[in-house]
């Protein structure tokens, strides 16, 4: 250790006493008592502040969600089923070199999926060169077979996405889930950022962060960007977003991106099929609806088609769609390319479509289905984590290092029985970032959600979910399980000095005499 | 298809606009329902209570009694247990008029349609709800109750304040208008009734004594002592009351002005969802009518109650056409037109 790092150290308020490093990937620190460039100012503020203010801080930014209701709902408890999603006050910082190569390799991601979904529900190629064995994809709970033939507007699929992102040990981003059905909290991304602006105004200014603000506008033109053909007002067509309602856990969510994009939040009841046109019912009659923005999962979207006792749907929705008469995103059918097992595979399925490298890796995943991977992992339980390909939201997996004989053996018998339905992964050490837990300053495991718009163009707001495991040690970051999240800080530009700063410097003097030489010129001169 | 709009794009685009989604209007209306018969409930309560000290054991009995039918809660034969009656009448949530269940309602409306409010709605009406559940009635809850019935009725006016400063006057407005002024006059029909037909003295002379009392109470349940007095001095003739709270025109809290802002919202609400509504603005108008040319004299000479209990009729009649025009139509008729 250098003498600067250890008088850093002596430095530390009692804020800093518990903060501890262990083998996994240290977002703030690079060896104890050594912040990352881009976290020095971050520390520095920090090591300003008493911690009662940082205290009173955080007191009231729980108040600030509670009181605008900015909760979700925990299924399977009956008492205080609304919860606040708890809000950590310290930013994840992501530098703008990291951030970059994160954009490029979710964008080559999304483009070889959707790709690979237009392939599998009409020739199959993929399927035909043996790529991806043929049952894997036709015993896929989500693979729906009504999708085939079936055209969606623009040939994409995945209109709206949010990629779990966790880092290794090494420092590399890997995908950890493709969330290509109804992906959420998106919202609590820009509450966060809300909040945070309100408590450290000065520091996020001197940072110099992306804004993610314009997300529901560009979600909005992405939506629109859908309208099918024959809508009679395809330059502004109706657009709604349909929830399940109001016992949801992403309702809060629902409300408001509805609220922030201007359109009309409906359930299913709210909505009539005549003629293979949808319509919702309004106080001066029916009005004709063009584009959904569809929060409930393809089973419930349609009785007739899909399961007959849902009533959150509508009945008759998917003829209209199929008749090209709605635009529903995301499309149906997107679950195959999000099921775990399928998910092994992606990297091959960028290289068939693009060939091209994947920018982000894969967690190492073993297919249950396949005898030699399911040996293994049988094998190495307890240092494993078991997911069922299907499920999210962090239900319906064993996480090997914390379970207990019992549950291994549970979970040994049930992915006996039905093998196809299973995955193992080993368990990752995901990246440690600083908390506020009662006014000291602690590690805890963090992940990543950016969220990716596919409509006319590819978007992805800078920036994203951090999700937080809150509990000491533990690697689950999903809200129901005792999760909170962190404003997520993509910077600009990079460390001060850095070589990215230069190689921008560099370009922008490309550009200056590319497009604009006069402007910039003359402000060279003043 | 071609892209050039239709030859009749205009009105169409302004067509499109125009309306809301029913359940939502369903929502506002009955949020408005509720919040206004939370605040009606805690005031009279309120002022129960403030009553109850003054008065006999016996004589409060009977007061329970009526209080219990002014709000037309079940009245049970027997004698009346204050602390129980207050806590069914406020606490309850098995009764779905008591305040706590009332607020929750109206809570529960407005989280459905979060995203027609504004923010600053949401978070009022939030706080009251915060605020009441967080009470637990306890033995000498009833010297503090005052505070609490604060928390209520400056919350609900706290709310429609928030509600006209930051939301827009359009059709959601007046659709919580509608609940408002719909229950408002509902529920000032039935008190004035259940308080006539308790009182028969003579109408025109001045009351005194404890039955002063009485009318004084009335005129505070419905947040009318300073504003009588201000017309017609601190001297109370029964008839001069009822005159005020049925056909005044300017004080909030008469049917008659309740009455003409139902009238008004029911004629917006027309217009923005450029739906011929004949029949809720027919019964309104008709019911404003009667009202504003009524002469109290002859309301006395025809009998108050008959009077009255024709108001209260309308007010349902114009309650259900709403619901049939605007909220629950039958699909096929719209779908033939």
């Amino acid at each position: 250790m250098t003498a600067t790092a250890l008088s850093i150290r002596n430095r530390l308020p009692t804020s800093f006493v518990n903060y501890q490093l262990d083998n996994a990937y240290d977002e703030m620190f690079s060896s104890p008592g050594t912040p990352r460039d881009h976290y020095r100012t971050l520390q520095q503020t920090l090591l300003g502040l008493p911690p009662e203010e940082l205290r009173r801080s955080q007191q009231a930014a729980d108040l600030a969600f509670l009181h605008e209701g900015i909760t979700f709902t925990v299924y399977g408890s009956k008492e205080g089923t609304e919860r606040i999603f708890p809000n950590d006050l310290l930013p994840r910082i992501i530098p703008a070199r990291e951030w970059a190569k994160i954009e490029k390799g979710l964008t080559q991601r999304l483009t070889a999926l959707n790709l690979f979904l237009r392939d599998i529900y009409h020739e199959g190629r993929i399927l035909s060169d043996r790529v991806i064995p043929r049952e894997l994809i036709y015993s896929c709970k989500h693979f729906r077979r009504e999708m085939r033939g079936l055209n969606v507007p623009r040939d994409i699929y995945v209109n709206i996405c949010g990629t779990d992102l966790v880092r290794l040990p090494d420092g590399n981003f890997a995908v950890l889930e493709d969330n290509l059905r109804v992906p959420s909290g998106v919202s609590y991304m820009l509450a966060n950022r809300k909040v945070l602006k309100r408590v450290f105004p000065t520091l996020f200014r001197d940072y110099g962060v992306w804004p993610v603000d314009h997300y529901p506008r560009v979600l909005l033109a992405t939506l629109k960007s859908l309208a099918p053909e024959n809508c009679p007002y395809r330059h502004d067509p109706t657009t709604v977003l349909l929830t399940p309602g109001v016992s949801n856990s992403a309702y809060f969510e629902h409300t408001f991106l509805a609220q922030q994009m201007g359109i009309e939040l409906v359930e299913g009841r709210d909505l009539l099929v005549h003629d293979n046109v949808v319509y919702m019912r309004t106080t001066s009659g029916l009005r004709r609806v063009d584009v959904i923005y569809r929060r409930v999962d393809d089973d419930f979207l349609d009785p007739i088609c899909f399961r007959p006792n849902s009533i959150l749907g509508v009945p008759g929705l998917f003829n209209a769609y199929r008749a090209g008469n709605v635009a529903l995103a995301n499309a149906i059918g997107t679950g195959v390319a999000d099921d775990k097992a399928v998910y092994a595979y992606v990297p091959e399925i960028i290289r068939y479509y693009l060939n091209e490298d994947p920018i982000l890796q894969n967690v190492p995943t073993f297919l249950m289905s396949d005898v030699t991977h399911r040996q293994h992992a049988l094998e190495n339980m307890d240092k494993m984590v078991i997911k069922a390909v299907g499920e999210s939201g962090g239900y319906g997996m064993l996480i090997g290092p914390h379970s207990t004989h019992y549950q291994r053996e549970e979970f040994r018998t049930r992915v006996l029985a039905d093998p196809r339905n299973y995955i193992a992964q080993p368990t990752l050490a995901l990246s440690s970032a600083p908390c506020l837990t009662d006014g000291e300053i602690e590690s805890r495991h963090i992940d990543l959600r950016p969220y990716i718009l596919m409509g006319e163009k590819v978007t992805l707001v800078p920036g994203g979910l951090t999700r937080v495991a809150l509990r000491k040690g533990s690697l689950v970051v999903n809200s129901s399980q005792g999760g909170g999240s962190k404003d997520t800080w993509v910077l600009r530009e990079g460390e001060v000095g850095s070589e990215l700063l230069d190689e921008v410097r560099e370009q922008l003097g490309a550009l200056a005499t590319e497009i604009g030489p006069k402007r910039i010129v003359r402000e060279k001169a003043s | 298809m071609s892209t050039r709009p239709p030859r009749n794009f205009f009105v169409e685009a302004f067509r499109r606009d125009a309306g809301m989604l029913s359940r939502v209007a369903d929502s506002l209306y009955w949020m408005g329902r509720y919040l206004e018969r939370a605040e009606h409930t805690a005031r009279l309560v309120n002022v129960e209570l403030q009553l109850w000290l003054d008065q006999s054991p016996e004589m409060g009995a009977g007061r329970w009694r009526f209080l219990l039918e002014a709000l037309s809660a079940p009245v049970s034969d027997g004698p009346v247990d204050p602390t129980k009656l207050v806590n069914t009448l406020v606490f309850s949530r098995t009764n779905a008029s008591s305040i706590v269940s009332c607020i929750a309602s109206a809570r529960e409306n407005l989280r459905h349609v979060r995203e027609q409010c504004s923010t600053h709605m949401w978070e009022q009406l939030n706080r009251v709800y915060l605020g009441v559940i967080e009470v637990k009635p306890q033995e000498e809850w009833f010297l503090k109750s005052h505070d609490f019935f604060s928390v209520v009725t400056e919350g609900a006016y706290l709310f429609h304040g928030v509600t006209d400063a930051t939301m827009s006057h359009g059709e959601g407005w007046q659709f919580i208008q509608l609940g408002r002024y719909v229950e408002r006059a509902d529920t000032l029909t039935t008190l004035l009734e259940t308080h006539f037909k308790r009182m028969t003295s003579d109408v025109e002379r001045p009351v005194e004594g404890v039955e002063y009392l009485e009318w004084v109470g009335l005129l505070r349940d419905c947040v009318a002592f300073e504003a009588y007095c201000k017309k017609h001095t601190a001297e109370i003739r029964p008839m001069r009351v009822a005159e005020f709270l049925i056909l005044n025109p300017e004080f909030p809290h008469s049917i008659r002005f309740s009455v003409d802002r139902v009238n008004a919202a029911l004629h917006l609400v027309s217009d923005h969802t450029q739906r011929a509504a004949k029949l809720p603005t027919r019964i309104a108008g008709r019911l404003r009518a009667e009202i504003s040319y009524s002469q109290i004299e002859e309301v006395f000479a025809q009998g108050v109650h008959a009077y009255l209990q024709k108001i209260r009729s309308d007010c349902t009649e114009i309650h259900d056409a709403i619901n049939e025009i605007y909220f629950d139509y039958p699909i096929e008729a719209e779908i033939a037109s």
